[in-house]
């Protein structure tokens, strides 16, 4: 089987930030290319939405958001009694794992796009509610039910970052717009989306292996908890997929989904909401092994996972 | 030219604090403020600014002695356990003493 070249555009990045290379992406132009892939994988969700009616996708999206609060409840426990580990630490990764990665994401949508897989295209709707429930699950989880909990700005912190921004406003220039209007910036948004996703691999390679001097610190739980846990989730995935209709691909997307865990919205808002969880530990487990299992091993398993549950379960 | 002399308080902390840490500096009495990105090491490890984790601000701040040290001991009780955080102050000459 060939690999993709965006993987060894991610794999490169590991190797030359494991040789403490100088190369590094100007940040401006990693905030532009994050930029990019968060329209574009919102305007590629709007089309579809403008297709469709809301109403059809309803009973999904509340299934999603459910998911969303269940999953963080789900490892929290064996983070504390089996991690050991402090409460706001086994909060904050709860939230990490609970929550999406747009760039796992994108991934597995261009893996799709190369195989040809049909998959439906409003799953970029989904990492969008996906987002944000693990946050506050994780905030509760970490402070209880507090008064002097400023909701504010965690509602401010989570709702108004960029990436839930450029997310919502891509789906709603896509869903006003449709596939004609958006013709003219697709040249921008869906030829480059490719070359794109390769730089921003390049970028994430050299991060991954900046956690991965981390990574010697905390043993081999972190690291059996960053390949099982999105493991069993990808499971709970297809199987939820499967019950929802969704076709093949998309059953395989959904189970990435909530495989992937989230390292750029969640820390944000663990940072300023538990303050005491240490962002190291969870960056390490989210950067350092999660992310990297999903795009080099993850993606293809989740998806012969769902063609599996397609043929034994039948086509629902 | 003593008469000229007022506090500058800078503070280099993590970025995720920004938005908080200006408005409470405001609220505290700051007239106005300076905001630079910025890279480093301390206690803390390094501090490369490759991506929003691990970016640092430096708040740059000119006021009077009050205010300098209601800021200084508001961020410093509220921040000082959890985050990345050094802050300063020094004394310094302007030419517009009541601007500030």
């Amino acid at each position: 089987m060939s690999i993709d070249p965006i993987i060894w555009f991610f794999l490169f990045g590991i190797i030359a930030g494991i040789l403490r290379s100088e190369l590094r992406l100007p940040s401006q132009v990693y905030d532009f290319v994050s930029m990019l892939l968060l329209l574009t994988i919102g305007l590629k969700g709007g089309i579809e939405l403008s297709k469709q009616s809301f109403g059809t996708l309803l009973p999904q999206m509340s299934i999603v958001v459910a998911i969303g609060f269940i999953l963080p409840l789900l490892i929290y426990p064996v983070l504390r009694y089996v991690g050991r580990f402090t409460r706001a630490d086994s909060a904050s990764i709860a939230a990490h794992y609970g929550s999406v990665s747009v760039g796992t994401f994108a991934v597995a949508v261009a893996y799709m796009n190369t195989k040809n897989i049909y998959y439906e295209e409003h799953m970029a709707l989904f990492v969008v509610l996906l987002e944000i429930p693990a946050i506050l699950v994780g905030i509760v989880l970490a402070k209880g039910m507090s008064r002097d909990l400023q909701w504010g700005n965690v509602a401010h912190e989570v709702l108004l970052g960029k990436g839930v921004m450029l997310l919502i406003g891509g789906l709603l220039i896509g869903w006003v717009s449709g596939p004609e209007g958006l013709e003219s910036v697709s040249p921008l948004f869906f030829d480059l989306f490719k070359g794109v996703l390769a730089l921003f691999l390049l970028e994430m390679g050299l991060i991954t292996a900046l956690q991965l001097e981390s990574l010697r610190k905390y043993g081999l739980f972190l690291i059996a908890f960053g390949i099982v846990v999105p493991l069993i989730f990808s499971v709970i995935g297809v199987g939820l997929g499967h019950a929802m209709g969704l076709s093949i691909g998309g059953t395989a997307i959904l189970a990435t989904l909530l495989a992937s865990c989230s390292y750029i919205a969640v820390p944000a808002a663990m940072r300023i909401s538990v303050p005491e969880a240490n962002p190291t530990l969870s960056l390490t487990a989210s950067l350092g092994i999660t992310f990297p299992f999903n795009i080099l091993i993850g993606i293809p398993i989740y998806y012969r996972l769902s063609e599996k549950a397609s043929t034994v379960l039948g086509v629902s | 030219m003593t008469d000229n002399i007022v506090k500058l308080v800078t503070i280099i902390t993590e970025a995720a604090l920004e938005s908080q840490l200006v408005r409470e500096v405001e609220e505290h009495g700051a007239h106005g403020y300076t905001l630079t990105n910025a890279r480093g090491k301390g206690s803390r490890g390094t501090r490369s600014a490759t991506w929003e984790a691990n970016a640092n601000i430096r708040l740059e701040i000119i006021c009077d002695e009050a205010v300098a040290k209601t800021i200084s001991e508001h961020v410093t009780t509220k921040y000082f356990e959890h985050y990345a955080m050094v802050i300063f102050t020094s004394d310094i000459e302007v030419v517009r003493p009541e601007k500030y």
